[in-house]
């Protein structure tokens, strides 16, 4: 279980089965506007992280090798560093550039407080 | 009171095609790997139209054609391509109400709202950059008595378009009207979660267009976005959306040395000082409504006053007079023209917002009203309906520094001006803001010193044409909807000219 970032069995899946079409993948997580706020999923080394980002995890999928690394600007990390992170996948449409849209899916992110217990159902 | 019918049904006004293949080089061209997605209405749920699932060979098609007509398009006099603009908006004045139905039906967002805002205003940005083109001038520099500086207009070529899905006409036509009346071919990318609506109006517009001047490449993000923005064949990207994918576009920008502009969003705050409340009048009325503005829209506007902050003086009695004034407001089927709040504009929208909603109780901000998803019954249960909430805490709550993008708005209060300039800046973002106050002063030293675009002053959410819009900090850069837009479109060509026939005496 990540302390900062956990991924539910239905994103699992979905990570999966894109490492599996595209490669290994990585996320950054989206500040505001139309399709932000959400977990971006990209190609590993694609969207180019640096010194204005935070790596918060390095997410360990069943049947995946590598890790999946979980990034998001340091600026934002500072208004989100009090809670903890899920992601989820509904049923969806666009999303940026992120690697499942065309699936007809969207990565969505659940929080809940770090001192709070873990969302029911999510970890 | 009027409901329209929905688009394609018995007494509709207006009516969807069954299928959407790209629009490239004046013609209608199916997608090259032959795939294509359903579009359903926020309204329903229900899939009313499928859209070509665009792919790299579909972009370089379009951009194929864009540059077979950029030359000469942008040749043509600055009188031609203004008439051009105004015939479009002429043609879009006949049809405005068909137009309203049309995109209310696949965005959700009430119809009341396109008739009077989306599509006139759309109209009005056509004609506002026809006059902007003609108006327009170079410059010449003596810089001596021999030597003058010309300095031309010249368009970009072809440039990039990637349009949001909150306003789907409106802000392809923001992009569409500055980059047409500098003279250059476009290539489009609607958002997936909106493709239809501008297809209706190409539908209307293409003849009086040659062709391969507008293409519109339909598709997903990461399959038709991406090898747009990044493609070395285009000389500039504009793009609405959220910073990562900003971010992103900036990178792929960078590979190719072209220059971009970005409109990605805000937590915009909304501030009503204590002189608000002084008198029962025509101004509190509209300080209310200002109030209530952020659920204009559902709050899929990136300028949602989706912070309000309020000055303790007044802050028991405007709050509760505000929560009254959202307790009135009328949710329903978008196609009703008393409807004031629709339908989200897709399931994951929904969702995303239902999840904020979640995080801001757990937060400990109370909820005053709203707080969950609405069910309208009947065919309506399938939409995507967010009851307007209003959230009542502190601006440390990541309900307060993220945008939501939903009917949502995070209020807390302020002692001091001070405390209200502090508060209305501790945010990523500086897009847009909100002052209210009958102290002209004070509105004035508080708009300057407020980090963001734009301040809409004792009014909230007017978007005319010839006032410049755009963000500070990470909420873009460039500035839309105002004749400097033009620049953003345009080249600057320097033609330093020697009237003397003496040699410098250099060698």
């Amino acid at each position: 279980m990540g302390a900062r970032v956990d991924v539910t069995p239905a994103a699992a899946a979905l990570i999966r089965s894109l490492r599996e079409r595209h490669g290994p993948l990585m996320f950054h997580q989206s500040g505001g506007c139309c399709d932000g706020s959400a977990p971006m999923c990209y190609l590993e080394g694609e969207f180019r992280t640096g010194a204005s980002d935070i790596l918060l995890e390095e997410l360990r999928i069943d049947g995946v090798d590598e890790p999946v690394s979980f990034w998001m600007s340091a600026a934002q990390f500072e208004t989100w560093k009090h809670t903890h992170l899920t992601v989820d996948v509904v049923p969806g449409r666009g999303s940026g550039f992120s690697l499942e849209a065309p699936e007809g899916v969207r990565f969505l992110i659940r929080s809940r407080l770090l001192s709070a217990p873990p969302h029911s159902g999510s970890d | 009171m009027t409901v329209y019918s929905p688009p394609g049904s018995d007494g509709a006004i207006v009516a969807y095609e069954s299928r959407y293949d790209h629009w490239i080089g004046g013609e209608y061209v199916p997608p090259v790997k032959g795939q294509y997605f359903p579009n359903p209405s926020p309204v329903t749920g229900q899939t009313f139209c499928e859209i070509a699932r665009g792919t790299a060979d579909d972009v370089e098609r379009a951009l194929d054609a864009a540059h077979g007509a950029a030359g000469a398009w942008g040749r043509t006099s600055a009188a031609e391509r203004a008439t051009v603009l105004n015939k479009i908006a002429d043609r879009m004045e006949a049809n405005l109400e068909q137009l309203a139905v049309a995109e209310t039906w696949e965005n959700g967002k009430p119809v009341r709202e396109t008739m009077a805002a989306d599509i006139p205003l759309a109209i009005d940005h056509f004609r506002y950059f026809a006059g902007a083109l003609r108006a327009q001038e170079g410059t010449l520099g003596e810089i001596d008595d021999d030597t003058v500086a010309y300095h031309f207009h010249e368009p970009l070529g072809v440039v990039a378009q990637i349009i949001p899905w909150n306003f789907p006409i409106l802000m392809a036509v923001w992009k569409l009207a500055p980059a047409l009346a500098a003279g250059n071919a476009v290539v489009l990318k609607p958002a997936e979660q909106t493709p239809a609506s501008i297809h209706y109006l190409m539908s209307l517009i293409a003849d009086l267009l040659p062709p391969g001047v507008v293409n519109i490449v339909n598709g997903f993000g990461v399959e038709a976005g991406k090898p747009l923005a990044s493609s070395p064949r285009v000389a500039k990207v504009a793009f609405t959306g959220e910073t990562t994918t900003g971010r992103l576009i900036m990178q792929y920008a960078s590979e190719n040395i072209i220059p971009v502009t970005l409109e990605l969003g805000g937590k915009s705050p909304n501030i009503f000082f204590d002189d608000v409340s002084r008198a029962d009048d025509d101004f509190m009325d509209k300080a209310l409504e200002g109030f209530a503005m952020f659920a204009l829209n559902q709050g899929e506007v990136c300028t949602c006053p989706s912070r309000a902050l309020i000055q303790r003086g007044h802050y028991s009695d405007f709050l509760a007079a505000g929560v009254k004034r959202v307790e009135n407001l009328r949710q329903g089927n978008p196609l009703d023209t008393d409807t004031q709040i629709g339908a989200q504009a897709s399931n994951d929208q929904l969702e995303k917002i239902l999840s904020y909603l979640d995080i801001g109780r757990q937060e400990g901000a109370k909820v005053l009203i709203g707080g969950g998803r609405s069910d309208l019954g009947g065919e309506l249960s399938g939409g995507y309906y967010v009851q307007p909430t209003i959230f009542e805490g502190t601006n440390t709550m990541r309900v307060f520094q993220e945008e939501i993008f939903g009917p949502v708005v995070s209020v807390t209060s302020f002692s001091d001006y001070e405390d209200a300039i502090k508060t209305a800046n501790d945010t990523l973002y500086g897009l847009g803001a909100g002052v209210w106050t009958r102290d002209i002063n004070l509105a004035y030293r508080a708009g300057r010193e407020i980090k963001a675009g734009r301040v809409w002053t004792n009014c909230y959410h007017l978007y005319p044409a010839h006032a410049a819009f755009g963000g500070y900090k990470q909420s873009g850069i460039g500035r839309e909807n105002h004749k400097m837009m033009l620049d953003h479109y345009q080249q600057t060509k320097n033609l330093l000219v020697s009237y003397s026939p003496k040699a410098m005496g250099f060698f």
